[in-house]
């Protein structure tokens, strides 16, 4: 049951790859990265890691494919002309493939008997998240804080690299505001009645 | 009946893994796809350690997913920064004349 389960999913799975690198609009090929980052949690539930299925969902779909399709969108560029003369790359990109499948076959064939059904998604603990947590806030917790400052360190960069000020747009300066004083703004005058300024 | 088993993931894994390289390949001229490849490229790593760990009963191999993960969000998101500057330099996405922002 779990293993058409399985070959139904994953089937979804690839079938949704294929279909980013081979669409012709960039968005379509966002939304068909969303389904192929669905359905891969579904086959992580299938094995109990219910966690990381959840921050797939969370993490992919939620930020980075969401990421994806602002800058598709916000991006004017004529897809079509990029997408000219790229059937020409075929035949090489699918040698690569090839290759690439061929040596994976062969470390396949070179190995031993791989473990089935016995597995234990949650190892000494209740649930799945609860082993991931005893472990990582423990054994892992420089490695935890160190992907908490690759975040930090990559969050500013993208700002730093977007930022642009642009001349002839007033802004808000706190400092300058906040600086001035009574006597550079106001000036007293005591004009004569009837004469004004 | 065959059951569930760690090859089955790692024959869905290695197709998701060729299918990124050779997106990275045919795509060579739209930067977007060439990063969604990746993100597929990352992926498949990601189903290759929680399958590995949930089928060999030790969990450190979705601690380091969740490391990937982080690595795969943050590479989307500085890439993505890159990209939308070069657009706002050039006017175009193509890959082809990037050589020109060499120094």
């Amino acid at each position: 049951m779990a293993l058409i389960a399985f070959g139904l999913i994953a089937a979804v799975v690839i079938l949704s790859a294929l279909f980013v690198i081979m669409a012709r609009n960039p968005v379509h090929s966002v939304l068909w990265l969303i389904l192929a980052f669905f359905s891969s949690a579904g086959m992580l539930v299938l094995i109990g890691a219910e966690f990381l299925a959840m921050l797939l969902i969370v993490v992919y779909v939620g930020a980075v494919a969401v990421l994806f399709l602002f800058v598709v969108m916000m991006l004017d560029v004529d897809f079509v002309e990029l997408k000219q003369g790229s059937l020409g790359y075929w035949p090489f990109a699918l040698l690569i493939g090839a290759i690439l499948i061929a040596e994976m076959a062969l470390v396949w064939a070179a190995s031993g008997s791989l473990p089935t059904d016995v597995f234990d998604p949650a190892p000494g603990a209740a649930t799945n998240a609860e082993a991931i947590g005893a472990v990582m806030y423990t054994e892992y917790l420089l490695l935890f804080q160190l992907a908490g400052g690759i975040l930090l360190v990559a969050m500013i960069g993208a700002i730093v690299l977007t930022l642009r000020h642009r001349p002839h747009v007033k802004r808000q300066n706190v400092a300058k505001q906040t600086g001035r004083r009574r006597a550079d703004a106001i000036e007293m005058k005591d004009p004569a009645p009837g004469q004004g300024i | 009946m065959m059951e569930l088993g760690l090859i089955h993931y790692l024959i869905v894994s290695a197709a998701l893994f060729t299918i990124g390289v050779v997106g990275i390949f045919v795509n060579r001229k739209n930067v977007i796809v060439i990063l969604m490849a990746l993100e597929l490229i990352l992926l498949s790593v990601n189903i290759n350690l929680v399958a590995f760990s949930v089928f060999t009963g030790t969990i450190q191999g979705q601690i380091f997913a969740m490391l990937v993960l982080t690595v795969a969000a943050a590479e989307a998101a500085v890439g993505l920064a890159i990209l939308v500057v070069y657009f706002r330099n050039r006017r175009d996405i193509s890959v082809e004349n990037v050589d020109l922002m060499k120094g």
